[in-house]
């Protein structure tokens, strides 16, 4: 390494100094290019835009299939469009939470912002807020190509954008409710392929189960909790809701709620999830994160 | 051939931009992590400059950095850092201080300019201003071409680098370096020194830097505190405690016992173990008359030199 020091001399900085509000939105930026390959290697870009191509791709083919066949309504609804395409969603989730909060945790670098003039909170703020943003893009992209096919196909405008509009609310309630989960998972452990497995395996797994329930339930003739037991897979949630709240059909419309109390439960389960989530999170950083 | 007659006078402490009188000041700051206590009744005033923090691993160096930073509740007591107190003013601290930590925490999948850009908004700097300072400080640092390389691939003293100029980035008032030259082989080690004092002065920053050896301290602090088992075991100004003894040291070529006989004959106090080399206590009279000696015998002078204490002699037994 070469001492020779071409010296302009150290320059004194008094320029403007911004506070936390400043920081959090540029961490937030940092955030969601991160989450999206931008100023990072080629093969960090290649997941999270096989999986956006990958959602965007149906509502093009949709908008041909009703082009070509004049049918008066696309042939999936836009919250049903959540609840078909959550594989290529969860994924997006595995590998996206891991990246914002894992390499911070495993390399040290918690040290470098806790020494900054921010909050604990603050980082947590900015980390959460960028994967939630991301997450609900990608789900708020593909539907807004759905609309825009439709109204192509001549569609009913009203009927098109209230749709969509709604879509856009479901999507903001399930982005909002999978970042927590996927944050409070991946910050359990500081390895990133652990985080991104666990992500995706959690997720199966409580669908598999909530399906389970269900028909087990509905052959003992306990319709409720054949309902209720969807409001342990996120995207059942969210379908349930989206059908009592909106109107819409579910994508499983066999188990959709039929009573104000079982969207309620619904409801309530979205709450203590974002609220449980947070809180796990909230309390990681604030007690074991070390300096 | 007559060699540097007395050391260089100590350079004089450049002007830093702001006086505190003291950098930093605790009193009878106390922190027990359950049954262990890090840090008993500390009181001590570190002025600016370059102050050596110096204890065993676990003395409670680091410890003590994290409640200056304003990260850690002190237990009793309380600690002012450049006048602002640290359980209420964190936030306030942390914009002007900069902090490089002892462990490792450089993420490796990304290059030192856009860590450390990153990192300089995240002191609150815009973008534009933010890239410029990270591009200058790197490369006060020492880091050229290969800050647009990842991290993974650096050597630790590049590595050390960029811990240091992430301290840098956004001109704090003061750093807190944690063990800068853990790690290090002895060449990377005497020039993360050298930048160290340089930090100080050809930046203006305060530096409190620690170490777990008093010696390499000793070569670039101004103050040295010494705490063990967190307690304060000393707290001293280098200047004083290196200062000139008042004895000099003589080595001649040749007729040694009678240069020593003619100065004993004026009334000096000589030690010598007959040797080419003997010590004698300094004032102006005895330095002319060895001067004269040697100058009648004819007798080559090859030094002349005051002697200095060394830290290392005061704190035996810390090291």
């Amino acid at each position: 390494m070469s001492d020779v020091i071409h010296d302009i001399g150290f320059r004194r900085y008094e320029g403007e100094r911004f506070g936390r509000g400043w920081i959090v939105r540029s961490l937030l930026v940092d955030t969601i290019r991160g989450i999206f390959g931008l100023g990072r290697p080629a093969r960090s870009k290649v997941m999270p835009w096989l999986l956006v191509a990958i959602l965007a791709l149906p509502p093009i083919v949709i908008g041909l299939v009703v082009l070509i066949t004049g049918a008066d309504r696309p042939p999936i609804s836009y919250t049903q469009y959540l609840y078909q395409l959550n594989l290529p969603i969860s994924l997006f989730l595995a590998g996206s939470a891991p990246y914002a909060v894992s390499r911070d945790l495993r390399h040290g670098v918690m040290s470098l912002y806790l020494s900054r003039p921010l909050m604990r909170s603050d980082y947590l703020a900015a980390r959460y807020a960028g994967l939630a943003i991301s997450m609900f893009a990608i789900m708020a992209v593909p539907q807004t190509l759905l609309m825009i096919a439709a109204l192509l196909a001549e569609l009913p405008v009203d009927e098109q954008l209230v749709g969509w509009a709604g879509g856009l609310l479901m999507s903001a309630l399930l982005a909002v409710l999978l970042s927590a989960f996927g944050l409070a998972v991946a910050t359990l452990t500081p390895r990133r392929g652990v985080g991104v497995a666990a992500i995706i395996t959690i997720l199966l797994v409580v669908q598999g189960f909530s399906f389970a329930l269900s028909g087990l339930a509905s052959e003992e003739d306990l319709s409720d909790l054949a309902v209720v037991a969807g409001a342990l897979d996120p995207y059942r949630l969210i379908d349930g809701l989206s059908s009592w709240v909106l109107g819409v059909d579910a994508a499983i419309g066999e188990f959709a709620p039929t009573a104000a109390w079982q969207a309620g439960v619904l409801a309530l389960a979205w709450l203590l999830g974002v609220l449980g989530f947070g809180g796990l999170l909230l309390r990681r950083y604030r007690n074991s994160v070390p300096l | 051939m007559p060699a540097d007659p007395v050391d260089h006078a100590a350079t004089p402490n450049p002007p830093t931009r702001r006086s505190f009188g003291a950098a930093i000041t605790t009193r009878h700051l106390t922190k027990q992590f359950g049954p262990v206590t890090a840090l008993q009744d500390l009181s001590v005033e570190m002025p600016t400059g370059v102050v050596g923090l110096v204890g065993a691993n676990g003395a409670g160096k680091s410890t003590l950095i994290k409640i200056l930073l304003g990260l850690l509740p002190p237990t009793g007591g309380d600690a002012q850092i450049l006048g602002r107190d640290a359980r209420t003013d964190g936030l306030a601290i942390r914009q002007v201080v900069g902090y490089m930590p002892e462990s490792d925490c450089l993420p490796p999948d990304v290059s030192a300019t856009e860590l450390v850009v990153h990192l300089a908004r995240m002191s609150g700097l815009p973008s534009a201003a933010a890239r410029e300072r990270a591009a200058d400080t790197l490369r006060h640092v020492g880091l050229y071409e290969e800050r647009y390389r990842p991290i993974g691939g650096y050597s630790t003293g590049m590595k050390q680098r960029v811990k240091l100029a992430q301290a840098l980035v956004h001109d704090p008032q003061l750093v807190l370096l944690d063990e800068p030259t853990n790690g290090l082989d002895p060449a990377g080690r005497d020039e993360m020194l050298d930048l160290i004092r340089r930090v100080h002065v050809d930046f203006g920053i305060s530096v409190l830097v620690t170490s777990h050896l008093l010696g390499e301290l000793e070569r670039i602090a101004d103050h040295v505190v010494v705490i063990e088992a967190g307690v304060l075991q000393r707290s001293t100004s280098t200047a004083e405690a290196t200062a000139l003894s008042g004895v000099l040291l003589v080595e001649v070529t040749d007729r040694a016992d009678e240069v020593v006989a003619r100065l004993r004959a004026l009334g000096a106090a000589v030690e010598t173990d007959g040797g080419p080399t003997f010590s004698v206590a300094a004032d102006a009279r005895v330095l002319d008359a060895v001067t004269a000696a040697t100058a009648e015998l004819g007798v080559g002078l090859v030094r002349m030199q005051r002697r200095r204490h060394h830290l290392t002699e005061l704190f035996g037994g810390t090291r």
